[in-house]
């Protein structure tokens, strides 16, 4: 008894189970990140025009290179977490355990990075308290992070304990990088607009 | 999509090309922060171009959304619709200071 | 023992022996068990989001007067010497309504229904993710639990609406803090549902299955689960708002100058209470539809089955189905008509509320003329279905004046409005779950339902049910506001009509009694039922007409069904049945 299509794609709608499902679930993260973008641009066009309470500039706040160093490490991981998937695509799995490798570690340089940036507002004595700006940007990249923690959490499992599989079943396995990819790119792509919206405008 | 290994070798080249393009458009977007294009609204007007183009090519290449199944596509579309949507939640919020008529 | 327990299951795949109790019954895999754990727990819930409600028509009818017999259950801050307090009166509206929309007819019309009946009506063997879908379970579960460690807060339960409307909700004592984390899980959990329904109805069809072949319950499935995906989101990003405003003091709904008890409240400002409105109707309107789509599935296929004909205009419910889920999105700001958004916003909501009509009133006028010429069989399950058409009408039309932004400026938050919703949810989405329950009965149990218990327990909840909503539009008309403590004792305007606060607390209470028989019955025949055949009601849907009754343990189906036909071939001229099961060559 198993469920069909989970490796092969269903003759008619072409895709396999788990890349519909993760589509779905990608699709409802849109909303999730689209109502914290409205919700940012609601409350910044209310803001006051001038004096102590009208939205400050971004760059004046935040560090721009060091946002700057992460969009890259960020972006980079991409290209790495794509090179994992197409290893596997061309059965080479040295090569997958080696760019899966280096995603994990970019992915943790940015959490690290990030630790450093939110430290560094917590001295100057910046929360979520202080204004709607430190607001919203601690509760979009605060959320962001966890995104990255959860993928980070993914990659690993299917770094080390779930690789297992390519022994067993490399089509699926394959389908899982694929998978976990769709995810990572995503969570790359959120912080490529989260970039310039919070750090530059 | 079924790849063969020569096909995956081709996608190699370009997703590397796109890695470059989108390293360069992130050094875009820090300069043309600096410009000033005479209004707030400008600037953000084209770093959200700039943020555009460059989730274009992440959804495009390496999530493969150029090449993906129409059941695919569709979702998206549905979801593209819908935020634009949510999209009207600020911009309703602040039509009565504007004037239709 | 553990380890033995664990041995066997894993290795399980490949030996058939019997599966120990906790991997069979508590984290099972299987949608039919998954669908039993939804029901069950959903219907605990309803329970008790009922038992509160009973409480609070206590004190809108003898208002101020110590409950008799119970008060000796409630601690001193919640009513001493079983008078209740005002606070208290607020936390039970604001978790019956919580408890009654996420945790008892969510559950129960997608959890439940969708869980059991889609895979077998689309001939599948599971869910498509059968691990995410026991995962969603149990994060309802937690949720539940959650929602429910509440009432043991400092300051009580949530008292701040189902709607949690700031700036009050961001004062609020604790209990909303842990209402936001309960909605997390909720959330969660309805997301991880809604995709697996999706996916299991796109991908795991059938052979021969095409869309316009499928029962009609899973097209309202299917849209239903869509609202869920794409709109629960901008809730949950309204929680967290809302979870940061709470505990680390930012301000995303909170206005500057803001002046609580007399005083200046220090904090940032700058934000927009109304945010959080948009935010959560975005999710509630939709949420409306969640509740009466899966019902008007059950509906159809009761109504079908029953009338033995084919159901009138498919395509066109199908369709309206559809576009009705389009829409839903765009209507949200007809619950903030009052809220000063500028005439232009109310014009357009308005005319997208008109316009959601229509596809509403098409599906109810289709399903009326499904009766028309039918041998109709009135049975417990099609009882409650011919009465869930007129619910619903009154319902749905008493919502008309509400979307008309002249008329909602003297009905909004009257008694009116709860009228109008509970029309549409109590005696419809409540209805359409007890018709579905006995039409599928002896599909998951083997055995059918008591039919004179059944008759008992429908005529008596039709008139009780009645008896305590159609007074609310009086009461609403008269302009008594829904949210008094006293149910408007101490207003002038509402004197008149103070007398019929007793007789709707009267029928509530009656109507509980009203459960009675159903809950004899539905424990009753469990075990000693009269026996079901695996057809019992000649149905023409797979999950009747190709499965055992209970079907088989996990796997459904001896021999995995191919479709030939549409879903409702019923008295097909020339036939020597009147009914032609869809896996009929
Ligand atoms: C059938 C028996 C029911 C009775 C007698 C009943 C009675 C009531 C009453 C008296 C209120 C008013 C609370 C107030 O004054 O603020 C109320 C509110 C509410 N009810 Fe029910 N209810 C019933 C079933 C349901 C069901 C099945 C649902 C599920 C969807 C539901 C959803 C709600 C909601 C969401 C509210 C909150 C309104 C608000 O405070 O904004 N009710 N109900
Ligand atoms: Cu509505």
């Amino acid at each position: 008894m198993n469920i069909p299509f989970t490796t092969n794609p269903r003759p008619d709608t072409g895709v396999y189970n788990a890349k519909l499902g993760i589509w779905l679930f990608l699709a409802s993260e849109v909303m999730l990140f689209g109502a914290l973008f409205s919700s940012y641009i609601l409350i910044r066009v209310g803001a006051p025009e001038v004096g102590e309470n009208a939205w400050p500039l971004g760059s004046d706040i935040l560090s721009v290179p060091v946002a700057f160093t992460n969009t890259m490490v960020l972006i980079t991981s991409s290209i790495t977490m794509v090179m994992a998937w197409a290893s596997l695509a061309m059965k080479k799995f040295d090569k997958y355990k080696m760019f899966m490798g280096i995603t994990i570690a970019l992915g943790l340089t940015f959490l690290v990075i990030k630790g450093f940036e939110y430290n560094s507002k917590f001295e100057h004595h910046l929360f979520p308290s202080t204004s709607n700006f430190m607001a919203i940007y601690f509760t979009i990249t605060g959320l962001h992070v966890l995104h990255v923690i959860g993928g980070l959490i993914v990659n690993f499992y299917l770094w080390i304990p779930g690789a297992k599989m390519w022994e067993s079943d490399p089509e699926r396995f394959t389908n899982r990088i694929e998978v976990a990819g769709l995810y990572w790119h995503f969570v790359d792509l959120v912080w490529i607009f989260l970039f310039p919206v919070l750090y530059l405008l | 999509m079924s790849h063969s290994a020569e096909e995956v070798q081709k996608h190699v080249k370009v997703y590397i090309t796109v890695f470059a393009a989108l390293m360069v458009l992130t050094g875009v977007t820090v300069g043309a922060s600096y410009l000033h294009l005479g209004s707030t609204a400008m600037n953000i007007t084209l770093a959200l171009i700039i943020a555009g183009i460059k989730g274009t090519l992440v959804a495009g290449y390496f999530m493969h959304l150029f090449t993906e199944k129409a059941i695919i596509n569709w979702t998206l579309a549905l979801t593209v619709v819908f935020f634009i949507v949510l999209l009207l939640v600020p911009i309703l919020t602040e039509l009565d200071t504007i004037s239709l008529i | 023992m553990d380890a033995s327990v664990k041995e066997k299951s894993s290795h399980d795949d490949h030996s058939h022996h019997e599966e120990a109790f906790i991997w069979k019954y508590v984290f099972s895999i299987d949608h039919k068990v998954i669908g039993i754990q939804y029901g069950v727990t959903a219907l605990l819930f309803l329970f008790f989001g009922f038992t509160l409600m009973m409480l609070m028509r206590w004190q809108l009818a003898y208002p101020g007067e110590a409950i008799p017999v119970i008060s000796g259950l409630f601690s001193e801050t919640t009513m001493p010497d079983g008078i209740m307090l005002p606070e208290f009166y607020n936390s039970l509206g604001a978790m019956h309504g919580t408890i009654m929309v996420f945790l008892a007819v969510v559950p129960l019309v997608v959890g439940a229904f969708g869980n059991y009946l889609v895979p077998l009506q689309v001939g599948a063997i599971d869910m498509a993710f059968p691990k995410l879908n026991m995962a969603s379970y149990w994060v309802y579960f937690v949720g539940g639990i959650v929602m429910l460690v509440g009432f043991w807060m400092p300051g009580g339960a949530a008292n701040s609406g189902w709607t949690s409307y700031p700036p009050l909700s961001n004062i609020a004592t604790t209990g909303q803090t842990v209402w936001l984390l309960g909605m997390v899980f909720l959330i969660t959990s309805s997301l991880l549902g809604s995709m697996n329904i999706i996916v299991t109805i796109v991908q795991l069809r059938a052979e021969g299955l095409t869309w316009m072949k499928l029962p009609f319950f899973t097209w309202a499935q299917l849209v239903t689960s869509f609202l869920l995906l794409l709109a629960f989101p901008p809730l949950e990003a309204a929680g967290v708002l809302q979870l940061m405003d709470r505990l680390t003091g930012s301000s995303f709904f909170m206005p500057s100058g803001l002046v609580v008890s007399g005083e200046v409240l220090d904090i940032a400002g700058g934000g927009s209470p109304l945010l959080w409105q948009h935010l959560f109707w975005f999710l509630a309107h939709p949420e409306v539809y969640v509740l009466i789509l899966p019902a008007l599935g059950i509906i159809a296929e009761v109504i079908a089955n029953n009338t033995r004909k084919p159901l009138w205009g498919y395509k066109s419910m199908v369709y309206a189905t559809i576009f009705l889920g389009f829409i839903s999105f765009t209507v949200w700001a007809h619950h903030m008509f009052l809220t000063g958004m500028g005439t232009a916003i109310n014009a357009f909501f308005q005319t997208t509320t008109m316009i959601i009509s229509i596809p509403s009133v098409i599906i109810l006028t289709a399903l009326m003329i499904s009766l028309w010429g039918g041998s109709i069989r009135f049975n417990s399950a099609m009882l409650f279905a011919c009465a869930f058409l007129p619910m619903f009408g009154i319902g749905g039309l008493t919502g008309l004046p509400l979307g008309l932004t002249a008329s909602d400026i003297h009905l909004h938050d009257t008694y009116y409005v709860i009228g109008h919703f509970h029309y549409v949810v109590a005696p419809g989405t409540i209805f359409a779950i007890f018709a579905g329950i006995y039409y599928w009965y002896p599909k998951v149990t083997g055995r059918a339902m008591n039919e004179m218990l059944g008759k008992i327990h429908f005529w008596l909840s039709l008139i009780f049910i009645n008896g305590i909503f159609f007074p609310m539009f009086i009461q609403g008309l008269a302009g008594v506001s829904r949210r008094l403590y006293d149910g408007g004792a101490s207003y002038a305007h509402a004197q008149d009509y103070l007398y019929l606060n007793e007789f709707m607390s009267i029928s509530a209470w009656l109507l509980a009694l009203a459960q009675i028989p159903f809950i004899i019955n539905f424990f009753i025949s469990w075990k000693s039922g009269q026996k079901a055949g695996d057809n019992h009601w000649d149905a023409t849907t797979l999950e009747w007409s190709a499965t055992t009754s209970p079907p088989l343990g996990h796997g459904n189906f001896e021999v995995v069904p191919t479709v030939y036909r549409g879903p409702y071939e019923y008295s097909v001229p020339g036939k020597d049945k009147d009914f032609t099961p869809q896996n009929e060559a």
